[in-house]
């Protein structure tokens, strides 16, 4: 604490007994709050412990062969996790190609072009989203996404797309598409909240300056989302950690089988959602373990992807804690 | 003939910006609003489907039955309701005070290595996948006990909401304005009775309000329950066994290939909204600033 607060303890001086009683209790009092702090830390630490020595006996097993190879077949014991890292790369990837232009065409709209009381609403509404259930998700998108995209978008795709590999296929309605339009509207709030915060804190002289200067709103606007690039980029890439990671309602709808597809049609199946289909049904030491390594394979690759993003976020905003802790 | 004038630009507010960047300007306008319309539009379509296609079944059967055996129609998700209850009391009784005393070092002593470090683990915790989370509550309570149980569920749900409560802790204890630290000092009170009677009442409505939406976020939490309390479909009050809940009830429900089941699972859906989205709309409202999770 601050320097002043510092010499006004130390300037009480009280009879000597109730100065050492005074004492002990505030140690005691720090130190029952830095074991509750440890505790946070050992929580975490016990979890990556725990997913580690669960993969060792399939990291024993397979090494390096696990990320390459295609063979998932729990009843020959072969363990292959690249279909599901395919799968999770391509429903992200689709995901942030359909929320990308919406979240950041949203913040623009609240920040500069709304009046501001529409602004705030819209900013609240966005924030309902967010705290959707993602069970409530899968469960639209199994029995009202499905069927539309199975009896009228699919179909038309294929009709007129379909000497294209990616619209190739068969109208199942569930499957990788499905998967990337409701990760798409699961993760269209976290762009739209911390890009929000981001152009929030760019400086108002960019915009003036180019406003003075002859330039239309369009592109004033474009100058300052120039500054706010690395932020805006920090919250695509945290949304992609969230993309990446997201379970309940990718398995609902994204259809479940281990085969690659590179049509958006076919059914698919990620790291989470093979994880949550197979986990309570693993009868071998080695199906679970696999399946443990691939949470292992998912806790690496989002914390690395959290952490980038953060720092971008960081720096773009100069530190502002607000803004850090909304990410 | 006479000689060709020189060229003089006329100002640019007499002839404005050209066609092309006129036209680029109010088609940017136009592209902008359709993006925010276009990413309000599910929130309105998920909220009416789930209200029209969760309100048939949405009967006082519904929270006072129990489910009934496998393809009869009826029953209701009694055990459920009770289950997500208990589910969310044990994370939140977990959660709370390991998450607010770690919150509160870290606003008044937290500025050290060990501060940092716990901020940063504190960060990572909320990145991590909640299916990850599972897996690890998995390993380590269900292996021990050797069993499923509504216990390991409960400390799932407490690592889910640890890192909110965290964060939030400490930066509305860190708002409380320094004088108020100084007059009680002042005034001669020991430090731990400054931090304990001073500085976290006043903090006490902004931590309420981060504990609330944390809770409400673990009450919606699916991946984290479906290998640690697992499900049942009776009464499920015992803390050691395996335990019913809404979320993991839609997911089944959902999958199974029983009309009533699928309306039953709209209809826990409806609930499950009723509690976690308006609760944190009610708590968003009614806060001025709060401090974002």
């Amino acid at each position: 604490m601050a320097t002043g607060v510092a010499e006004l303890e130390r300037g009480w001086r009280g009879p000597r007994t109730r100065a050492r009683a005074r004492a002990w209790a505030d140690t005691a009092h720090h130190r029952l709050l830095q074991i509750l702090a440890l505790t946070v830390f050992v929580a975490v630490v016990l979890i990556a412990w725990q997913t580690v020595q669960g993969a060792l006996p399939a990291l024993r097993a397979y090494g390096w062969r696990f990320l390459i190879s295609q063979d998932w077949d729990p009843v020959a014991e072969h363990f292959g996790a690249l279909p599901y890292l395919f799968g999770t790369a391509m429903s992200s990837a689709l995901a942030l190609l359909l929320a990308l232009p919406l979240g950041i065409g949203t913040a623009i709209t609240l920040v500069e072009l709304a009046p501001r009381r529409v602004g705030s609403i819209v900013a609240f509404v966005v924030e309902l989203l967010a705290s959707i259930p993602s069970i409530v998700y899968g469960l639209w998108g199994l029995f009202v996404l499905a069927p539309t995209l199975r009896s009228i978008y699919e179909p038309w795709l294929i009709k007129h797309f379909g000497f294209v590999p990616l619209f190739r296929g068969f109208p199942f309605g569930i499957g990788m598409l499905n998967a990337g339009i409701v990760l798409g509207v699961m993760i269209v709030p976290t762009i739209v909240s911390i890009s929000r915060e981001i152009l929030l804190s760019m400086p108002r002289a960019l915009r003036e300056a180019a406003l003075a200067l002859g330039a239309t709103r369009a592109e004033a606007i474009g100058v300052t989302l120039d500054a706010a690039r690395p932020g805006i980029l920090g919250a695509v890439i945290l949304a992609l950690g969230r993309a990446l990671g997201e379970t309940m309602a990718v398995t609902m709808v994204i259809g479940n089988t281990n085969r690659m597809s590179i049509s958006l049609l076919a059914p698919g199946a990620t790291m989470a959602s093979v994880i949550a289909n197979e986990f309570t049904e693993a009868t071998t030491k080695l199906h679970l373990s696999a399946l443990i390594e691939i949470a292992l394979v998912l806790l690496a690759a989002t914390t690395l992807v959290n952490a980038a993003a953060r720092l971008l976020v960081i720096w773009t905003t100069g530190g502002r804690r607000d803004v850090a802790g909304a990410a | 003939m006479s000689p060709a004038r020189p060229e003089i630009p006329a100002p640019l507010a007499m002839h404005g910006p050209s066609l092309r960047r006129r036209v680029s300007n109010t088609a940017m306008t136009v592209l902008c609003y359709t993006a925010a319309v276009l990413v309000i539009l599910p929130l309105a379509l998920i909220l009416w489907h789930v209200v029209r296609l969760g309100l048939p079944a949405f009967t006082p059967a519904f929270f006072l039955n129990l489910p009934k055996p496998t393809g009869e129609s009826g029953g209701g998700m009694a055990n459920a309701i009770v289950g997500t209850g208990l589910l969310v009391a044990m994370g939140t009784l977990m959660a709370v005070p390991i998450g607010v005393g770690a919150g509160v070092f870290l606003a008044e002593h937290g500025n050290g290595r060990f501060g940092t470090m716990v901020r940063t683990t504190a960060d990572v915790l909320a990145g991590v996948p909640s299916i990850v989370i599972g897996v690890a509550a998995y390993g380590l309570v269900v292996v021990p006990m050797g069993r499923f149980s509504g216990l390991a569920g409960g400390v799932a749900l407490a690592l889910i909401m640890l890192p909110t409560i965290v964060r939030s802790t400490e930066e509305v204890v860190r708002l409380v304005p320094r004088s108020y630290r100084e007059a009680a000092l002042a005034l001669g009170a020991p430090r731990w009775r400054v931090i304990q009677e001073v500085v976290l009442p006043a903090a006490a409505p902004a931590v309420l309000t981060a504990v609330l939406l944390a809770l409400a976020r673990a009450a919606g939490e699916t991946a984290p329950l479906l290998f640690t309390a697992l499900g049942s479909r009776f009464w499920s009050v015992a803390i050691d066994r395996p335990m019913a809940s809404l979320p993991v009830y839609i997911y089944d429900y959902a999958r199974a290939p029983y009309d009533d089941w699928n309306r039953q699972a709209w209809t826990a859906a409806l609930v499950l909204l009723l509690l976690v989205t308006v609760v944190s709309a009610l708590v968003r409202l009614t806060t001025r600033r709060i401090p974002r999770p």
